[in-house]
């Protein structure tokens, strides 16, 4: 499996045509305690850029983009009981959706996990 | 994801839980108060009504099965209940209130006395309009004075608050655009707006896309005009800026709006800065709210409701919405539905039923005659002039973003004056309250790392921000020496310690529960 980044601070891991996304580290470290996650409806096609979550901590609300395009297949539907999953376990418990990619070339375009450490390393 | 800089503890450590050591749960006098439900009892009343006489009731189903419970308490108990809880109330009225971006005005009591005369007091919306003849010619006035202000061509006298007023100008935008049959549906915002922009953008259909700030804090008109297209509608701009900063190439920046075929709102938040040093309509603004609740000194907060009229320049005047104030050679003319409307005059709606928050009408226009145009363009110089102060008392010890330049009313600092300390700017402020201080607005704007956002009200004395001052740089240098407790336990002396934001947006008690014996007492 491999996982991709974006600037936007948001891990893409890929398993065959799916694609899992969920925020990184930073992105939790950054927001605080996430107190409330609105997820997308199975099914849905998001292209990329379009808004597929919302994620509320105690002080700021933010769009989770899709970093790609892809049908949702799933979601995590045990954020909405426990959003404090994302802060202890962002890059793995603590995932957003799965997609089932429908362009799968725009993975050429994201980040790998060293081009995103050097990102985070200029913030 | 967008980011945010709003990392921080929102929970508190553990050296910030204590008990209180006293009997009665209250820390001297300040009284540890209940809810009514749990002050009252259901075998006392303060109100002596005789037993109803045996009768049958007509409810049939309707009559209601359990007892009502409501709490009795005596007349006293009452009093003091409601006494204590608005002796927690912290305004400027009881002390100096710097939250920025809020400009907490200093409220004569003479725009009370005004707003309490019966003829303004007890009038309804729904009298009849001959009756009514002075509260239409307040408007009239009130709505004069606005636009000589700004420089404006029309006013909409009826939204309720800046939002709303958002909202109105938008809607007028979008009225406009719609008249001229174009497929414009992109408004451009700064990323240090007001979350209420993009919000009210997006309320009605525009796709909202976002100007990046430069160094300065400022909008770059470069970049505006790099994300100008014929599918803009407009821009919309907060002038002076969230980083308390005037946006020095308004002009440039309209003419590419005006010349691309948008439109330019301007967030009147922050027009207490400039009120009688500039004229918006001259900066080519074509839409602005005016927060009477901040700018004219009308209560703030919970203090009121507020009231958020809206100047249009001529290329949107016709657009204002229903009712309006027709200014004729009789006198003002109110015009309240479509029947009334003349040639030229194409409203959008209207905003709300009826013709707005008429007590802060009376309020603003008070604070407006007895200041007058002078008085008024002081008041402005005066806030500037104490941020000014504030920051120039403070620069040495503290760290301004946007480097060392003159604010407009409210100065803005980040948090890295704190690095190494192990403090956030959020024990900073709770440190605060411990001095007796309402903290500033934190952590915003979002574009500043731990943003502490200071606006003194322009009434301050002089003695009152040198002392304000001395705390701050009293609090930084504790930080810097070490003192970190003092700030990680903070607020120690207030009736609550830190308090645990996570668990209480997580875990939210939005009900009252009855605990079990009371149920039974009641039967």
């Amino acid at each position: 499996m491999t996982t991709y980044f974006t600037k936007d601070h948001e891990w893409i891991r890929i398993d065959g045509d799916v694609a899992t996304v969920g925020i990184t580290d930073y992105a939790q470290s950054q927001l605080g305690d996430v107190v409330y996650v609105e997820l997308p409806e199975i099914g849905k096609a998001l292209a990329k850029g379009d808004e597929a979550a919302v994620v509320e901590s105690v002080k700021a609300a933010s769009e989770v983009f899709a970093p790609v395009s892809g049908t949702v297949e799933a979601v995590n539907v045990a954020l909405t009981d426990e959003p404090g999953k994302i802060n202890e376990s962002p890059e793995a418990e603590g995932w957003f959706v799965k997609l089932k990619l429908t362009a799968s070339d725009e993975l050429a375009e994201l980040l790998d996990e060293e081009a995103y450490k050097a990102f985070v390393e200029t913030l | 994801m967008t980011m945010n800089t709003q990392g921080r503890p929102t929970a508190p450590g553990e050296a910030a839980v204590t008990a209180t050591d006293t009997f009665t749960g209250n820390r001297a006098l300040q009284i540890e108060e209940a809810l009514l439900f749990e002050i009252g009892r259901y075998d006392v009343t303060g109100v002596d009504l005789d037993e109803p006489e045996t009768f049958t009731p007509r409810l049939g189903k309707l009559a209601r099965k359990t007892p009502i419970d409501l709490p009795g308490l005596s007349e006293p108990e009452a009093v003091r209940h409601y006494v204590r809880l608005s002796q927690k109330n912290y305004s400027i009225d009881s002390g100096l209130y710097p939250l920025g971006s809020c400009t907490m005005k200093h409220n004569p009591r003479l725009n009370e006395k005004m707003a309490r005369l019966p003829g303004f007091a007890d009038v309804h919306p729904l009298q009849p309009l001959s009756t009514v003849a002075g509260a239409v010619d307040l408007m009239a006035e009130l709505g004069r004075w606005l636009l000589e202000m700004t420089g404006m061509t029309s006013v909409a006298l009826s939204p309720k608050a800046g939002a709303h007023g958002e909202l109105c100008g938008m809607m007028a935008i979008k009225a406009a655009i719609e008249a001229k049959g174009e497929p414009r549906n992109i408004v451009l915002v700064p990323e240090s707006a007001h979350g209420t922009n993009p919000a009210t953008a997006a309320l009605i259909g525009f796709k909202v896309v976002t100007v990046p700030a430069r160094a300065d804090g400022t909008v770059d008109p470069e970049a505006v005009k790099a994300l100008l297209s014929p599918q803009v509608a407009a821009i919309m701009l907060t002038n002076p800026n969230t980083c308390g900063l005037f946006e020095r190439d308004v002009v440039e920046i309209a003419a590419a709006v005006h010349e691309a075929g948008a439109y330019f709102y301007c967030d009147g938040a922050n027009f207490n800065a400039i009120v009688g040093k500039a004229k918006v309509g001259e900066l080519g603004v074509d839409a602005m709210h005016i927060n009477l609740h901040k700018t004219f000194s009308t209560p703030h907060g919970g203090g009121g409701p507020g009231a958020g009229p809206v100047v249009f320049s001529e290329r949107l005047a016709a657009f204002a919405p229903l009712p309006f104030v027709r200014v004729t050679a009789d006198g003002p003319v109110l015009v309240e539905n479509e029947v009334a409307l003349e040639g030229g005059e194409t409203p959008f709606g209207r905003m709300v039923a009826f013709h707005g928050q008429m007590g802060m009408f009376v309020r603003a226009l008070s604070y407006m005659l007895s200041h007058g145009g002078d008085g008024l363009r002081q008041a402005s110089e005066d806030a500037v002039l104490n941020a000014n102060y504030v920051r120039v008392g403070l620069r040495d010890l503290m760290s301004q973003p946007s480097g060392d330049r003159t604010c407009m009313h409210e100065v803005l600092f980040d948090d890295h004056f704190l690095d190494g300390t192990g403090i956030t700017t959020l024990d900073f402020a709770k440190a605060m309250i411990d001095e007796g201080y309402h903290p500033m607005t934190m952590y915003f704007p979002l574009v500043v790392h731990g943003a502490m956002l200071i606006e003194p009200t322009e009434s301050e004395s002089k003695a009152s921000l040198d002392l304000f001052v001395a705390t701050l740089r009293d609090l930084v240098l504790k930080a810097k020496a070490g003192d970190t407790a003092r700030f990680l336990e903070a607020p120690r002396f207030a009736p609550r310690r830190r308090l645990d934001e996570t668990r209480a947006a997580r875990q939210p008690k939005l009900k009252w529960e009855k605990p079990e014996p009371w149920s039974e007492a009641a039967e």
